[in-house]
């Protein structure tokens, strides 16, 4: 028998006042629920511990975080926080959710006409609609773009709602986001998360898909590409890049929807065309899937300051020759006055009252609106009118005293609006600090976030997803700040829906995708990784071979110590520390690297190089000279080939993946020959030879080769010369060429261009040296002629 | 009057600046009834791959100039004809300060002449309560606004000091203010803000200013480069008055006008190739000759 299940519901109070999504105003389980809340109830504490555990570990495993800029992690500014699931989802039954989405499609419409009039013929604020001087202070409308006509016509591509339900159960817009609207690929993390935790609901019941939303856009972005002249481009994401708090969020989506994922620095415009900077040359670029806010996308003709755009990427625009989504300046809708102005606004231009009205809002510009928020100040929320974040995010710093006068000398900079009570839902709350399984479920405010995308077919709507939950269970909009989760949306459907993914239509013939092409950037951090692991694994077994020394001779002033000492200070590395700093950097560099590139990387490949930056951390912290530091960097040696051998294995052999190899054979064959140039000279002490090939992990390959002691001819021999040994420089240069011959412009006019001729004589005369030829001056003008080969891959590829 | 301008920008840049890419604010408009471009020259070299002609949304012309390949240096070379007419004695129909307020919120244009971008914050200056006391103190009893916009260019003229060395391009009117130092860019920031902060809109000017001054007058500041002032509004009747807070007088026949904007940011002169380079030398020349004295 199985014990008595505690009755999980039993504790569910809906708030006096407010809606409530579980239960309706009669106090009975709405029926849209009743299934789920039925089975739920059938698991026990464990159980329901052990499948959000399940959810919270696909999370973790797929890498999903996000950034959080308020520094509260001391010492790093990108730390990165878990995403914040919260584990119940909220239930829409589809006939309620086309009634949001066909009143979100009015407004949709009715923002494009109000941003196409801001930066078109100016009706609204010439007749009145809208007050001109709110407009001149947005920091949104963009100057440059007035009269500017986009691509295909329109200027909002993708916009995303943030409505709630008020206590009559009616909806209310909250907020649009148009500027770079974030969410939709959280949204398709949080499905996935629910479909572990509850996997026989999500299959069965009968919960809208979300990839068919993705397809159709992805769509949409590719024929805005087309629209332009010449119709060759592609689309791509913009991003600002790593620091910015959503992008995991680029990354994913990247990924998901196989596009490019550009930084600023990744274009230019040339003859008003954008184009990447790929190792293939620039190349076209027709449509931008902007995740930059506008203002930083060009530093010349926006934002000066503006360290992350595209020189002339306005200009691009302004020709007519690359699509936008959204428009640059679009972002002018978000600012919070502007909701005092569209109900009118909609009246006047469709002749029609907004379908689902907005958060009702006044601009205390007038002095009628003045009066009315001065006898009502109590029950509305005070803001200023040019913020666009959302009014249950915004910080409320409004004096208390003197709030009548202070509305008087603020009035056109300030908005209020009403201060409206969100339902609640259904949401597993554990006191601070304890187990899942102690969790109640509780009633928390909500928000829900719906994604809208422009198709030729009309606007087309993510089905659920992506809903706030509020932390506290106050339930005014106010108790919504940061510290609030997210949970999935299920719009459930009378009969089972059709699944969609991103797959072909069957029937379609198969076609075999365009790998792409690979920006320059991309090439380039991928070089650098390359350099920067085969670098921290020479150092980590240059600092293995010191330790091991010094555990067993136990005398720093051995003539061999000494000789490593001062080899490795060379390198910037102090071996008096039992783990130098030195290598933590080199592997943080190297992780520095593949986080420009994350999009390019496995989940796993990504996490090995996370953990050995975390390993090396902590055993800088906590090793001892010798034999524990010696240990230290074993465990270390076997995380970077653990890594190696993941990009190894899994890596596509993509036009990137060359680079990578390319930058650890140059690294590699560059610190075997000025090992070889310390070790094997001849006035090296004894011992140096054997070090040598213990550093070069050659141990076994040289006993079994030579079966001999080594000696300078068989040392050199195995580590220069053997084109069969990985740990050659033969082998490394080999690996090279054939990587450099691979890649496009190999060739000028079908001669070698001029990598190859560099490489190819270095090939030729390590192909045909023999030992007693290489001597330390040769072995130098080696190196010399690797860093001109590094040169000529950089001037070629990377910029 | 009629003028030969003859105006000379050079750049050296320490690395070759790759892709360069500039927006150039030099050619002045035709300002009906004040000024006439009878004549333009603009050689740019090295040539720019790409050179394109556009007006900007204050309606300032520019020149976007783009190279494919790689530029060690930069010389700008233009020679204008230029006729500038004097300006006709000024009623002043100006309302008091205290009125500009209710004409400025009755007004429904966003034309690149509405005074309402030239109010509150613009991207270089903002309104700052130090030059906003000092620009209340120094127009209190002004009986219009014109007469305010006289006074605060008399008494900025008087407290701060012309000094080429104090400053840069990138100094903030409130750090110039602060200093009591600058340069004409930093007179005319420092109004702007103080015109602002007591709720008079205003812009910036950048022009040439007559190099010798007529017999009799003497020498004014900023001869030596391209100028700059003061552009306020003093309502529907009064309209706009360009002022010169550097020489503390109005902008008549000795000034021509090349561009107008909110801030320096609006009108600069060569915008964009700087910043791709590492560091660079440069240096300017301006001759703006007089026809009758040549």
């Amino acid at each position: 028998m199985p014990s008595p299940k505690p009755d999980l519901f039993a504790d569910y109070a809906p708030l006096p006042g407010v809606a409530d999504e579980l239960y309706d105003s009669e106090g009975r389980m709405r029926p849209i629920w009743q299934g789920f809340v039925k089975r739920f109830a059938r698991l026990d504490r464990a159980e329901i511990a052990a499948r959000f555990e399940r959810g919270n570990q696909y999370l973790r495993d797929a890498g999903v975080f996000f950034r959080q800029y308020s520094g509260e992690v001391a010492g790093d500014p990108l730390a990165e926080r878990e995403w914040p699931l919260s584990h119940l989802p909220v239930i829409l039954h589809e006939g309620e959710w086309a009634g949001i989405c066909d009143g979100l499609t009015q407004r949709a419409d009715l923002l494009e006409r109000v941003v196409a009039d801001l930066y078109g013929p100016g009706r609204l604020v010439a007749e009145g609609h809208l007050p001109a001087s709110l407009i001149a202070q947005s920091p949104h409308w963009l100057r440059p773009m007035v009269g500017v006509r986009p691509v295909g016509g329109h200027f909002l591509h993708q916009i995303a709602f943030e409505i709630g339900r008020s206590p009559d159960g009616s909806w209310l817009v909250l907020g649009d986001r148009v500027q770079a609207p974030s969410g939709a690929g959280f949204a398709l993390e949080n499905r996935m998360a629910t479909g572990r935790i509850f996997p026989e609901r999500v299959a069965r019941a009968h919960i809208h898909r979300l990839a068919g939303f993705f397809a159709a856009f992805r769509a949409a972005l590719e024929s805005l590409a087309e629209a332009t002249p010449g119709r060759h481009g592609r689309a791509a994401i913009l991003t600002p890049g790593p620091s910015n708090d959503t992008y995991y969020e680029h990354t994913y989506i990247a990924r998901y929807l196989g596009l490019m994922l550009l930084e600023g620095e990744d274009l230019l415009v040339e003859n008003g065309e954008a184009k990447v900077r790929t190792i293939e040359g620039p190349q076209p670029i027709g449509a931008l899937w902007r995740r930059i806010d506008a203002g930083f996308a060009d530093p010349l003709e926006l934002r000066a300051d503006s360290r992350i755009g595209t020189p002339g990427l306005v200009e691009a625009v302004r020709q007519g020759r690359l699509g936008m989504a959204n428009a640059l300046g679009a972002g002018v809708l978000e600012m919070r006055a502007m909701m005092a102005f569209l109900p009118r606004i909609a009246e006047v231009l469709t002749g029609q009252a907004l379908a689902l009205p907005n958060i009702a809002t006044w601009w205390c510009g007038g002095e009628a609106e003045r009066a009315y928020v001065r006898a009502h100040a109590g029950r509305l929320m005070l803001g200023p009118a040019q913020a666009v974040d959302l009014p249950v995010d915004q910080r409320a710093e409004v004096p208390r005293t003197g709030l009548p006068g202070w509305i008087d000398t603020q009035g056109p900079a300030l908005v209020a609006q009403e201060a409206v009570a969100l339902s609640t839902t259904p949401a597993w709350v554990t006191e601070p600090g304890a187990p899942l399984a102690s969790g109640r479920i509780l009633p928390r405010p909500m928000t829900v976030r719906v994604f809208a995308a422009r198709t030729p077919a009309g606007w087309r709507f993510m089905a659920g997803g992506y809903a706030r939950i509020g932390r506290a269970g106050d339930a005014s909009a106010l108790a919504m700040q940061r510290g609030g989760s997210v949970a999935d949306v299920w719009i459930v459907a009378d009969k089972p829906v059709p699944q969609v993914s991103l797959q072909p239509v069957p029937g379609t013939p198969f076609r075999r995708a365009d790998p792409g092409v690979v920006p320059s950037r991309a090439a380039d951090n991928l070089y650098w990784l390359g350099r920067y692991i085969e670098r921290a694994e020479d150092a980590v077994r240059l600092i293995r071979a010191y330790h091991l020394r010094l555990a067993s001779t136990d005398n720093a002033a051995d003539p061999l110590l000494r000789r490593l000492r001062g080899f490795v200070k060379g390198y910037g590395i102090d071996p008096s520390r039992p783990v130098p700093t030195g290598i933590v950097d080199r592997i943080a560099a190297a992780r520095a690297c593949a986080a420009k590139v994350r999009d390019r990387f496995s989940i796993d490949g990504w996490r090995a190089l996370v953990d050995l930056d975390q390993t090396a951390r902590v055993t800088l912290a906590e090793a001892q000279p010798g034999d524990d530091a010696a240990r230290a960097m074993s465990v270390l040696v076997r995380k970077i080939s653990g890594f190696s051998g993941l990009v190894q294995d899994n890596m596509y052999r993509f036009q990137g993946w060359r680079f990578l190899t390319m930058g650890r054979a140059i690294e590699r064959a560059d610190g075997l020959a000025a090992l070889l140039a310390e070790f094997a000279a001849p006035a090296a002490p004894d011992g140096a030879l054997d070090l040598a090939v213990e550093v070069a992990d050659s141990v076994l390959t040289h006993r079994r080769r030579y079966l001999a002691e080594t000696s300078r001819d068989t040392v050199v021999d195995l580590l220069a010369l053997d084109a069969d040994n990985p740990r050659s420089i033969l082998f490394q240069l080999k690996l090279l060429h054939d990587q450099a011959a691979a890649l496009p412009q190999a060739l000028d006019h079908g001669r070698p261009a001029a990598l190859l001729r560099a490489l190819v004589p270095l090939v030729a005369e390590m192909s045909v040296a023999a030992p007693d030829q290489i001597d330390s001056a040769r072995l130098d003008t080696l190196r010399s002629a690797l860093s001109r080969a590094s040169d000529l891959v950089g001037a070629a590829y990377l910029r | 009057m009629l003028y030969d301008i003859r105006l000379v920008i050079a750049y050296d840049y320490a690395a070759p600046a790759d892709r360069a890419r500039t927006i150039l604010r030099l050619m002045p408009p035709d300002l009906p009834g004040v000024q006439r471009l009878r004549a333009a020259d603009l050689v740019i070299d090295p040539a720019p791959d790409e050179r394109r002609e556009g007006v900007d949304f204050f309606g300032n012309a520019v020149t976007h100039a783009v190279w494919h390949h790689p530029i060690r240096q930069l010389s700008l070379t233009l020679t204008l004809d230029v006729q500038r007419e004097a300006p006709a004695p000024v009623r002043d129909l100006s309302p008091p300060l205290a009125g500009l307020a209710a004409q400025l919120a009755e007004l429904r244009d966003l034309g690149p002449h509405s005074p309402l971008h030239f109010q509150g914050a613009s991207p270089r200056v903002a309104p700052w309560p130090p030059i906003t006391g000092f620009a209340r103190a120094a127009t209190l009893g002004a009986p219009s606004a014109r007469a305010a916009v006289v006074a605060l260019a008399r008494a900025l003229h008087t407290a701060m000091r012309f000094d080429a060395a104090a400053t840069s391009v990138d100094t903030t009117p409130a750090q110039a203010f602060a200093q009591r130092r600058g340069v004409c860019q930093d007179f005319a920031q420092v109004m702007i803000a103080g015109l602002r902060g007591i709720g008079i809109p205003a812009g910036y000017v950048s022009g040439f200013l007559r190099t010798r001054p007529p017999p009799g007058q003497p020498r004014l500041e900023g001869v030596d480069a391209m100028h700059a002032w003061v552009r306020a509004w003093t309502g529907e009747e009064g309209g706009w008055v360009e002022i010169d807070p550097t020489n503390d007088r109005l902008a008549g026949e000795d000034y021509v006008t090349v561009a107008t904007g909110r801030d320096y940011g609006d009108v600069a002169p060569v915008l964009g190739a700087l910043s791709t380079a590492g560091e660079q030398g440069s240096r300017q020349a301006v001759d703006v000759v007089a026809r009758d004295e040549a």
